[in-house]
């Protein structure tokens, strides 16, 4: 199998690869290993030593239909790969990307990724991006971005790592919204044995009548550790948030969260909610009165979270 | 022999006695009521018969058709066949009503999973996919954990305030669920403060201040109870009471 098949395949991507409406970028390590655009896309790529560089605009008014595919590969056991992306998403503009990041043999392995995001008036942004990873533990996950949402733009971004071992990763994401704008941003992270997670997440509303919500949801078991710092500021009048973290504990893990919320402005309104602690007791024994043993009804609660 | 046996059983939350030499015998095949006010120590029972956590340690003799139940915990308890629905149900973010259902269920087939909705008149079409989250009303998530209940198939059933949060018109259907259940082979135990749940019941238990006071039909369990307990006659003295008329326990 070619490394190009093996991506496709990791990911499970077969038809979307091979429909011919539906653009898609696929990277191992530093190469582009194939490349669909669609109208209103444009593409620009760029070699570097240790990955790409790359440059989507999505033209001003274009819908693109379906959802764009960027696969970000490492095959090798150890290895680097930089990504760097600026994305511009124009005026009244929309695209929805799912990013598939497949490391599934990493044992001593680097994937940082800087991501310049701007979202133009009445843009609409959905970032999906979904790792898998092997089980030996061994990468580092580096995603950083700035994004700016533009007037009554919207941005949203899932970040899901629920297969295979999270290793080390260190999220780090900073989205300012105009007036209007709206942004959704979660992260969803299961980690064991000594991964170590790191999501730092902060919104600012700048604009009237600015949204957001930052969510996140982690489970950690035997030594893992996560810490997840979450600060939403509002500054202008009707600007509206709300920051919720739910992180599970099991075994001898750690978790540790920092909501932090801040107003300045007397109308605006932003609301925390954090929940740290081991599986819920009522809901384990809810399952359990139906049968399950703990492990498995702890299992079901966690895959729910996650889901 | 009774299918469940409490034998002066004595249980502290925090320091506080909460059942009181609390004795009953529970008899297969019907649908039982154990009724009495607020804080009579209903939910407290339900929960040491389930052996939840904090209500494991108790003085007396618990059985359970004939065994012990003490050292078992709720998992061993439910694979006996007992079960419970809370007063107040959980709440379990991203588990779909079909997986929740199949979770317990005998059957986990698409078809099962959508008659045990029927039974409690949820359709399954509307629920099926939704999340059992706080978008689920407290009145949709009691039915829902009737249905689980159902489809578990249960030989001992407890159900903490059926009616809680149940609409006037869904109420008969929650009553005809609990019927199936008993014609489907379990033993009910209804436990509410409500006259309207306790004429459900074929026999019913008349619980104050921890203690199973008295026990008969449902008519005499529910003549006393609402004359001598709504509002409470006797400062939760009732076996001090001299018009006593029900079956002391
Ligand atoms: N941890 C605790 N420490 C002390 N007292 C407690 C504790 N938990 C419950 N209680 C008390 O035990 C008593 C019985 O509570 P329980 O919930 O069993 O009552 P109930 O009969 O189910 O009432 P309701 O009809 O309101 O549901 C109440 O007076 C309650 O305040
Ligand atoms: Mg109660």
């Amino acid at each position: 199998m070619s490394g190009l098949d093996e991506i496709i395949s990791a990911a499970n991507i077969h038809a979307a690869a091979r429909d011919p409406d539906t653009a898609h970028l696929m990277i191992g390590l530093n190469e582009v290993l194939s490349s669909r655009s669609v109208p209103g896309l444009e593409v620009q790529t760029e070699q570097a030593e240790e990955g790409v560089n790359l440059k989507f605009v999505v033209t001003a008014g274009t819908v693109i239909e379906k959802p764009v595919h960027l696969c970000f590969g490492l095959l090798q056991e150890q290895g680097i790969q930089r990504i760097n992306i600026r994305m511009e998403v124009r005026d009244s503009a929309a695209i929805d990307v799912m990013a598939h990041c497949v490391f599934p043999y990493g044992k001593d392995i680097q994937h940082l990724m800087d991501a310049e995001i701007v979202l133009g008036a009445g843009a609409r942004y959905n970032y999906f991006e979904r790792h898998i990873h092997s089980d030996h533990g061994g990468v580092l996950v580096v995603p950083k971005a700035k994004v700016h949402v533009g007037e009554d733009a919207r941005f949203r971004t899932d970040f899901e790592l629920v297969e295979g071992r999270v290793g080390q990763i260190d999220i780090d994401y900073d989205t300012t919204v105009e007036a209007g704008g709206v942004m959704e941003m979660t992260a969803k992270v299961s980690g064991r044995a000594d991964d170590r997670i790191s999501i730092r997440e902060t919104g600012q509303l700048v604009g009237e009548k600015a949204r957001g919500v930052l969510t996140t949801r982690v489970a950690v078991r035997e030594q893992a550790r996560a810490e997840v710092y979450n600060k939403l500021t509002a500054s202008a009048a009707f600007a509206r948030g709300h920051v919720d973290c739910r992180e599970i504990v099991q075994h001898g893990a750690f978790a540790s969260a920092v909501p932090i919320v801040e107003v300045n402005h007397p109308q605006a309104h932003v609301t925390h909610e954090a929940a740290l602690g081991s599986v819920d007791r009522k809901q384990l024994e809810t399952l359990m009165a139906r049968g399950l043993d703990e492990d498995e009804a702890s299992d079901k609660i966690i895959a729910g979270l996650l889901s | 022999m009774a299918m469940l046996e409490l034998e002066n059983v004595n249980l502290h939350l925090d320091g506080t006695p909460i059942l009181n030499d609390l004795s009953m015998e529970l008899w297969s095949g019907y649908i039982h009521a154990v009724v009495g006010p607020n804080g009579a120590g209903k939910s407290t029972l339900a929960s040491a018969i389930m052996g939840l956590q904090g209500y494991r340690e108790f003085d007396g003799r618990m059985t359970f058709e004939g065994e012990a139940l003490k050292p078992l915990p709720v998992d061993e308890r439910a694979r006996r066949g007992i079960t419970l629905g809370w007063q107040e149900p959980a709440r379990f973010e991203g588990l779909s009503v079909r997986e929740y259902i199949r979770a317990g269920a005998r059957d986990e087939s698409e078809e099962a999973v959508d008659a045990a909705l029927e039974q409690v008149a949820m359709s399954p079409s509307r629920y099926r996919d939704r999340a059992v989250d706080n978008t689920l009303s407290g009145g949709e998530r009691k039915k829902l954990e009737l249905a689980c209940i159902l489809a578990m198939k249960p030989r001992l059933v407890l159900l903490d305030e059926p009616d809680s949060g149940i609409d006037v018109e869904s109420l008969g259907r929650m009553k005809d669920a609990v019927r199936l259940l008993r014609d489907a082979g379990a033993t009910v135990v209804l436990i509410t403060h409500s006259s309207e749940v306790l004429h459900w019941a074929e026999h019913a238990f008349l619980m104050c201040c921890g203690h199973i006071v008295g026990k008969g039909p449902v008519a005499e369990v529910s003549g006393y109870f609402e004359n001598k307990c709504m509002p409470c006659d006797h400062r939760n003295r009732p076996e001090a009471d001299e018009e006593f008329s029900i079956e002391r326990a």
